[in-house]
This record gives C-alpha cells, sequence and structure tokens, in this order.
C-alpha cells in the first residue's frame, strides 16, 4: 500500500528506509492543532451554559469572576472600540481574528499548570462561554465542529493583508526593514 | 516595575565590579540559591566538562515576570536577555543566549523517546527518531536569533530599554547567534513528498504550552533547519534540547524548541501566538501580521550603558551588527552624534543572517559626545534613525513608547552618550 509512494519519495531524496510510518493513532494523538476551516476538530459539543460552570471551576481563579483578568491572566471580554486608543485591550472579542484559535489554545494550554486535563466537550462549552460574553453567539447556541469554523469575530477584517493567501509573500507586501507598511 | 527587580538591579549595578560572587547567585535564572561558584560546583569534575573562571560574571538576565512565584516547572520571569555588552566576537555561549519560552519552562525530554512527526499534504508521512535524523546529511550554519520585542520602547521591558542607565542587555539583549548544527528542512521535505496544495507549515513544540507556529513553505525549502546542535555540542534544554526549528532571520516565534511534529497545510493556522500577540497594532486600529523577517539592526557593546572610559584616549569601539534580509554588506559608526559617519571594521566572518563583529579605533578627546552604528544589509536596506522607523509606520515618535502594545522589530539606530567622566548611557530619544 505505500509502496508506490515510498518509491515515488525515495527516487526524490535517495535516503533509502529513514524514519517509520506512524500510525493513525499516533498522528490523531498529536493532530491537535486547528486551522481555520476546522477541519481537525474532534466530534462533540458544548454551550456557553455549560462552559459557565466549567469557568467558575477552572479558569475564574486567573482570569476573573467577570472575565476582566488579573495581573495572571488576559481578559477575556470588553475592549470594543479601544484598538484606535493608546490603551487598547485586546480580547477575543475585540481583537482575535479567528474563533477556532479560542478553541485551540484551551485545548493546548488552559487552564494554566493543567494542560491538557480538559475533556473535548468541555474545551467547546469554554469556546461558547467566552463568545457568548463577547455578544458573539447567544447562550444556548451550540459550538461544534461544523458551528465554530462559521462564526466571523468581529475584528476578523482588522489585519493587513486580509486575504490569506496573500500572507506569504513578503517582497508584494512592501516590507522593508523587517516592517510591513 | 517591581521595586524588588529595581532594587535588585540597582544592586548589580553597584557592587558588580566588587563582589562577583554575589551577583552569580543574585542573577540565577530560578532564583534559587544556586551559586556557579560554590563548594558544590567546585565538586563537579571540571575536567570532564568545563566551567569558566570564578572571575567572569556575566549572566543572564530576567524581564519582569507573570508569575511570581512560579508554580514548579515554569519561569518567574517571561525571558532572560543575554548580557550583550559582554560579548566577544559573534558567537553567543549557549550558556548565555537569551531565552523566552512564553514563560515555559524546558520540558525534561530524553532524546531516545522523543520523534518528529511530518504529516498533513504529503506523500508519506514519517515519523523520525533523532537517531534517525542523524542519518541525514546535516550543515553547520551560523545564524542569529532574535526575539520580535528586543529593544521594544513599551511592553513589559519597555521601561529599561528607554531608561538612561540602560545597559545593553535591556536594549539589545534579545537577540543572540550561534553555530546551529542540523537537517536541512527541505532535506526532510523531499524525502517525505511536498504535495502541490501545501503552501504552509505549521511546526509544534513538545513544552507544556505546545507552541505552535505557521511558516510559509517557500521559506521551509529555503534555508530552515531542524537543529540538534548549537556551538559544537547537543542543543541546551532552554534552546530545544533535543531538536528546533532554526528559521534563519525570522522572528525569535518562529523558531520552534522542543519540536515535535510539522504538518503541512494549506493556509496558516492562526495559533494564538502568531494570530493575537504578534501582529503590530497600528493607531488606525488595523494590524501587520506576520511580519517574518528582522530588519538590519547594530549596537555598539563597548562601550555601552553602565561603562566607564577611563579618561581620554584611544578606545577601540566595539558592537555587533546583523539582519534578517541576508548578509551584513557595510557598518558605519558616527563618534559625533550623526553629524560624520566613518565605515567601521568587520573583525569576524560575514555570513547571511548572522551576527558580525565591527570595530573602530576612537580617540576619545575626553569631551561629551554620542555614539552611533549603523549597517547597511545585502539587500540595500540600512538601519533607520527612530525619526525615520517612525516615518514608515505613519507615526509620531512618541507613539513607539506611548502605545499600550509591543512595537515588534524595533531595529532604530542606538545612540550612547559618553560623559565628560567617562560614564555611559543610553541616549534614546522620541
Amino acid at each position: 500500500m505505500m509502496a508506490a509512494s515510498f518509491t515515488a519519495a525515495a527516487q526524490t531524496s535517495g535516503y533509502k528506509n529513514v524514519g517509520r510510518t506512524p500510525t493513525p493513532q499516533e498522528v490523531q494523538a498529536m493532530d491537535i492543532a486547528i486551522g481555520t476551516d476546522g477541519k481537525e476538530l474532534p466530534p462533540g459539543g458544548g454551550n456557553a451554559k455549560l462552559g459557565a460552570q466549567l469557568f467558575a471551576d477552572k479558569c475564574m481563579v486567573c482570569h476573573g469572576e467577570n472575565q476582566q483578568g488579573s495581573a495572571q491572566a488576559p481578559a477575556l471580554v470588553g475592549g470594543k472600540g479601544t484598538l484606535t486608543s493608546m490603551r487598547p485591550m485586546l480580547t477575543a472579542g475585540s481583537y482575535w481574528p479567528f474563533a477556532t484559535t479560542i478553541f485551540d489554545y484551551i485545548r493546548r494550554a488552559m487552564p494554566r499548570f493543567q494542560e491538557g486535563t480538559l475533556k473535548t466537550d468541555e474545551v467547546y462549552s469554554l469556546t461558547a462561554f467566552i463568545l457568548y460574553r463577547n455578544d458573539i453567539i447567544k447562550e444556548d447556541d451550540v459550538i461544534d465542529a461544523k458551528t465554530l469554523p462559521k462564526i466571523k469575530m468581529p475584528n476578523r477584517d482588522g489585519f493587513i493583508p486580509q486575504n490569506l493567501d496573500e500572507i506569504h509573500d513578503y517582497k508584494k507586501r512592501g516590507c522593508k526593514l523587517g516592517h510591513c507598511p | 516595575m517591581k521595586p524588588k527587580d529595581s532594587g535588585r538591579r540597582s544592586f548589580l549595578k553597584n557592587t558588580a565590579a566588587l563582589a562577583g560572587l554575589a551577583v552569580g547567585a543574585a542573577q540565577t535564572v530560578s532564583g534559587q540559591a544556586a551559586a556557579p561558584e560554590t563548594s558544590s560546583a567546585r565538586a563537579k569534575d571540571l575536567h570532564g566538562y568545563g566551567e569558566r573562571s570564578k572571575f567572569e560574571t556575566a549572566t543572564r538576565l530576567g524581564a519582569p515576570g507573570l508569575y511570581d512565584p512560579a508554580p514548579p516547572g515554569y519561569h518567574r520571569d517571561f525571558g532572560f536577555r543575554t548580557p550583550i555588552q559582554d560579548s566577544v566576537g559573534f558567537i553567543t555561549p549557549a550558556s548565555l543566549h537569551f531565552v523566552i519560552a512564553h514563560g515555559y519552562e524546558p520540558p525534561d525530554i530524553d532524546p531516545a523517546e522523543h520523534h518528529l512527526l511530518i504529516h498533513g499534504l504529503v506523500e508519506k508521512p514519517l515519523m523520525f527518531s533523532l537517531d534517525d535524523l542523524k542519518r541525514f546529511p546535516s550543515v553547520t550554519r551560523a545564524h542569529f536569533l532574535e526575539c520580535n520585542a528586543n529593544g521594544a520602547p513599551s511592553g513589559p521591558t519597555g521601561q529599561f530599554r528607554v531608561s538612561p542607565n540602560a545597559t545593553a542587555q535591556d536594549t539589545h539583549g534579545f537577540t543572540s547567534c550561534s553555530l546551529w548544527t542540523g537537517v536541512p528542512l527541505s532535506t526532510l521535505l523531499k524525502h517525505v513528498g511536498v504535495k502541490t496544495e501545501a503552501k504552509w507549515i505549521i511546526g509544534e513544540g513538545s513544552e507544556k504550552g505546545k507552541h505552535t507556529k505557521s511558516i510559509p513553505i517557500e521559506k521551509a525549502m529555503d534555508d530552515v533547519l531542524i537543529a540538534f546542535g548549537q556551538n559544537g555540542e547537543a542543543l541546551r534544554p532552554q534552546q530545544g534540547y533535543p531538536i528546533r526549528l532554526l528559521v534563519p532571520g525570522y522572528e525569535g516565534i518562529n523558531n520552534v524548541k522542543w519540536l515535535r511534529r510539522i504538518k503541512l497545510v494549506e493556509e496558516p493556522y492562526m495559533g494564538m501566538w502568531e494570530s493575537t500577540k504578534y501582529p503590530s497594532l497600528r493607531p488606525d486600529g488595523l494590524s501587520r501580521w506576520f511580519q517574518f523577517q528582522m530588519g538590519p539592526r547594530t549596537v555598539i557593546t563597548r562601550p555601552s550603558g553602565g561603562q566607564k572610559l577611563n579618561g581620554a584616549g584611544f578606545y577601540e569601539i566595539s558592537g555587533l551588527a546583523w539582519s534578517g534580509g541576508g548578509a551584513v554588506k557595510s557598518i558605519e559608526v558616527s563618534t559625533d552624534n550623526g553629524k560624520t559617519w566613518r565605515e567601521a571594521e568587520i573583525q569576524s566572518p560575514v555570513y547571511p543572517k548572522a551576527h558580525v563583529r565591527f570595530g573602530f579605533g576612537w580617540d576619545w578627546n575626553g569631551e561629551e559626545t554620542i555614539l552611533q552604528s549603523r549597517c547597511t544589509d545585502e539587500l540595500g536596506e540600512r538601519q533607520p534613525t527612530v525619526v525615520e522607523l517612525a516615518k514608515f509606520w505613519k507615526v509620531e515618535p512618541e507613539f513607539f513608547v506611548k502605545t499600550g502594545t509591543i512595537p515588534g522589530h524595533f531595529n532604530a539606530i542606538q545612540p550612547w552618550k559618553v560623559n565628560a567622566d567617562g560614564s555611559v548611557q543610553n541616549a534614546i530619544s522620541f
């Protein structure tokens, strides 16, 4: 089954039998990064009501009772209209361009000091709670692999270049001196 | 700034000349009482693995941190700057290479257990052990690594950077240069077979936060390394042991440490750091993101802030130059506050996207003056002044100190003021 592609690869590189084919389980266990189209999102789902209780149990200690943040963790709500001020407040609601990033980052790195302990449905519910608290979804909207990638975040168009296809071309963007105008 | 941090820093400045031993203890990264020159350290077999002289006391210095005290396994400080003012040559010792890991301590990885998975839009996904990686031809190249926020005039380290008492460590300590040994990523990508739809790679680390970064395939196929060696030995844990991505000339955040996975994908994956923390917010509310390449930059390391000249006479001005755009082509020094500029002497090998050591002979007449340096890279780009940088950003210079975000890539010319008494101060102004 691998013979055809292996032959092709070996012809390209000439390095025979270096590396081994991973099992599907190995790939699945590591394949945690969620792109903007959400195709790696796992089965399951949640909503903001469930997320509120989880937040109180696992997140509030750092992010604050009203998600206002603390010295240990950033605010998760607010900041609308502050991006042009000298004290911009960058939250998921005011700044983050993609909702998929919220799911990805919670599952990957939260709660800090207990990373990897949340179940998939809990991650969906916490994602829903943050979206709800930023007035992006309703309290009982279901967030899952289908609904999450479809959410347009309020600041999605606030990044240059807006089109993801144009990001890679540093020269075409007119970047100079390590800066892109 | 935390008062005790301020106290620690002034303590260091006041006692550095007299109490090298105490300084070594005070600057210990973890804040624990691990002094490198104590009897327990002496009990180590220094014939087996050496240590520097007890008279050499330069150490990395932490920036004010988020977690104080931190739970086990986490940095107290957010980042540790290299003592660039004490550097010689163009290579940074691995033990002094700056460290930023977004607050995570290095994972304790047994290289025999570690694997790199390359998958996604490839013909044949493969898992490589460290031994597998060493079966490929490797290369050794000099490259600098620099934090996007190196020298940023605002943000967590901004107040240190603009202080008249700032040292070069405060202003430019988030850059370092090493001889990196590893396998070109292009070799591995050709080996697994890249599908034509693949336009980006995402790299992912093994630390608790599992840092991810999206990098264009053009760069991945160009000069990126899977590095396992640094300055002739294995990577240090703080630098990604056993393997890391090395992405020459690009913002430090691209150089994923403790690398466990590379996935080939069609679009950038918009990880938390790259899509929400590293874009540069402009005054009009729009953000530039994925700026990648660090600009041309220099800093005079000697004489620099906090050092003292011993009366009028000859001094060799010494400094470092680098550019993410390629090789440094020329370096100029001004000893009269920018009125005249003269070519400096290049005193080390010149490699693309690497530090270069420069020197400039100077007869100091004992009067107050300002020393500056600037470089031009092989793309013809010349290091800007603060005013030129502000014009490029379409802001007033004071924006750089007043903004509530971190102005990244701040590669403006660094002025050092030499006072008539020989003391040297940071003279950056906005």
